[in-house]
C-alpha cells in the first residue's frame, strides 16, 4: 500500500523541514511511516502568542507613567523644532499659571544650563539634562531628572524635549500629554513634512502669532495642515510675548486630571 | 552600532545626521527584537523544544518599525540560541482608521492623512496599524 522509500523499522527523521511537512505526501499517503509503527517522537508545534513587544525605553516609560500617577502629577512632553518658543512659553506659564498651581520642569538640551537658568527665575523646581550627542530625551534620562527634583506639592510637570521634530516622536517618556509647538517663524507645511510627531500629539500650539503678519505666515493654512494630520489634537494659537491665546492654554492645563 | 557597518549595509546613508538617525532607529528595533527573542526562548524552554523553526511577527504599517532593521537585529540577537537559523516571518498589518461621522472603518493607506472615503473628513482615530507583536512560533 504505502510507498515509503524508508526501510521498515526506521523512525521518521527529525529534520525540521521534513517534520513540518510530515505526514502528508503528494498522493495523500503517509510518508516515512511504516504501518504498525508508533507516531514520530517530534513534530513541529505551533504556539499562538500574540504578545505586544516593548523595547527598553517603552518599559521605562511605563515605569515613569506609574511614578507620575502615584505622585498625582500630570506630565506634559513639549516637542518642537529648535527655536519654536518652548522655553519662552514655559517662562510665562510658570510666571502666570504657576502662581496658583505648582509646576516643575525637566529641560533637555545637548549642552549648557541656559534654559534651566531662564526657567529658575520663576522659583519653580527646574532640572537641566544635557544629552551630549543625543537628539532627544528618553525615559531613562527623564527618570534621572525627576529624581533630582523636589516634587512636593507639584501638580504639573513640564518636560521640555530637545529641539527636534523627528526622533522625539519615537520615544515615549511616560507623559500623559504630548504638546507639539509650531511657530510662525517656520513654514505652514511643517505638519505635512513631519507627520509622525504631529500624529502623536494631544495638543498642537501655533506659537509666535504676534509676528505672523510681518512674516507672512498664514495661521489658518497652518491650522488646516494640523487638522489634516492630527484631527485628534486640540489646537491653540498663542503668543508667549503678547499673551494672546495664553488664557486658552491655561484653561487647557487646568482641565487636565492626573492619570 | 559602528558607523562603518551601517554604511556598508546602507550605502545610501551619506551624511552623519542621517547615519545617527538610522542608528537610533536600529537601536529601537534591536530592543524590540530582544524582547521578542526573550519571549520566544521562554516558550521554547517551557515546551522542551530543541530548535525554533519559525518566528512570526505582526508589524503595523504605521508602527514606526522598519522590517529591514528588524531582520538585521534578528541575526544578531538569535546567534548561539535555540532560535539561531530560524525563519523570521514579518506580517504587515495595514493601517485602518475610523470615521466617527459615518461610523465606518476604512483603510488608511495614503500615508499620514486619514481621509474618510465617504465624507472626506479627516480622522485621527487609528484602529489598526500600530502593532508590534510576537504572533506565533513554531518549534520541535
Amino acid at each position: 500500500m504505502h510507498t515509503s522509500p524508508e526501510p521498515k523499522g526506521i523512525l521518521p527523521t527529525h529534520d525540521p523541514e521534513q517534520a513540518m511537512v510530515w505526514p502528508a505526501g503528494a498522493d495523500g499517503a503517509l510518508q516515512g511511516r511504516v504501518i504498525g509503527e508508533s507516531a514520530p517522537v517530534a513534530v513541529a508545534q505551533e504556539v499562538d502568542l500574540r504578545v505586544p513587544l516593548l523595547d527598553k525605553n517603552d518599559r521605562l516609560a511605563q515605569r515613569n507613567r506609574e511614578d507620575f500617577r502615584r505622585r498625582g502629577l500630570v506630565a506634559l512632553n513639549l516637542v518642537s523644532s529648535p527655536g519654536s518658543g518652548k522655553t519662552a512659553l514655559l517662562e510665562r506659564t510658570l510666571d502666570e499659571f504657576g502662581r496658583a498651581t505648582r509646576c516643575a520642569v525637566v529641560v533637555g538640551d545637548l549642552e549648557t544650563e541656559r534654559d534651566a537658568q531662564r526657567l529658575r527665575r520663576s522659583h519653580a523646581p527646574v532640572v537641566q539634562i544635557t544629552t551630549g550627542n543625543a537628539c532627544h530625551l528618553d525615559a531613562e534620562m527623564v527618570a534621572g531628572g525627576v529624581s533630582a527634583l523636589d516634587l512636593t506639592g507639584v501638580k504639573v510637570l513640564f518636560i521640555e524635549n530637545v529641539g527636534n521634530l523627528v526622533c522625539p516622536a519615537s520615544f515615549d517618556l511616560g507623559e500623559s500629554v504630548r504638546v507639539v509647538l509650531l511657530s510662525a517663524t517656520e513654514g505652514e507645511d511643517k505638519p505635512l513634512k513631519y507627520p509622525p510627531i504631529f500624529k502623536s500629539a494631544q495638543v498642537v500650539l501655533i506659537t509666535k502669532i504676534d509676528v505672523a503678519g510681518i512674516l507672512g505666515f498664514d495661521c489658518e493654512a497652518a491650522a488646516d495642515n494640523v487638522r489634516r494630520i492630527a484631527p485628534q489634537a486640540q489646537l491653540i494659537q498663542l503668543s508667549s510675548r503678547s499673551g494672546q491665546g495664553m488664557d486658552e492654554w491655561y484653561r487647557y492645563l487646568k482641565s487636565l486630571q492626573p492619570l | 552600532m559602528p558607523v562603518h557597518i551601517l554604511r556598508e549595509w546602507r550605502p545610501s546613508l551619506d551624511d552623519d545626521a542621517c547615519v545617527a538617525r538610522f542608528a537610533v532607529s536600529l537601536m529601537h528595533e534591536i530592543g524590540i527584537m530582544e524582547s521578542a527573542i526573550t519571549a520566544v526562548l521562554d516558550q521554547a524552554r517551557q515546551h522542551h523544544a530543541r530548535q525554533v523553526n519559525r518566528i512570526v511577527l505582526r508589524i503595523g504599517s504605521l508602527s514606526g518599525v522598519e522590517p529591514e532593521a528588524l531582520r538585521f537585529a534578528f541575526d544578531a540577537v538569535t546567534a548561539g540560541t535555540l532560535a539561531e537559523g530560524a525563519e523570521l516571518k514579518i506580517e504587515t498589518v495595514a493601517a485602518r482608521a475610523y470615521c466617527a461621522g459615518c461610523g465606518v472603518e476604512f483603510e488608511a493607506d495614503a500615508g499620514f492623512i486619514f481621509s474618510c472615503p465617504r465624507c472626506r473628513s479627516f480622522s485621527g482615530d487609528l484602529r489598526q496599524g500600530r502593532e508590534i507583536e510576537l504572533s506565533r512560533i513554531e518549534f520541535i
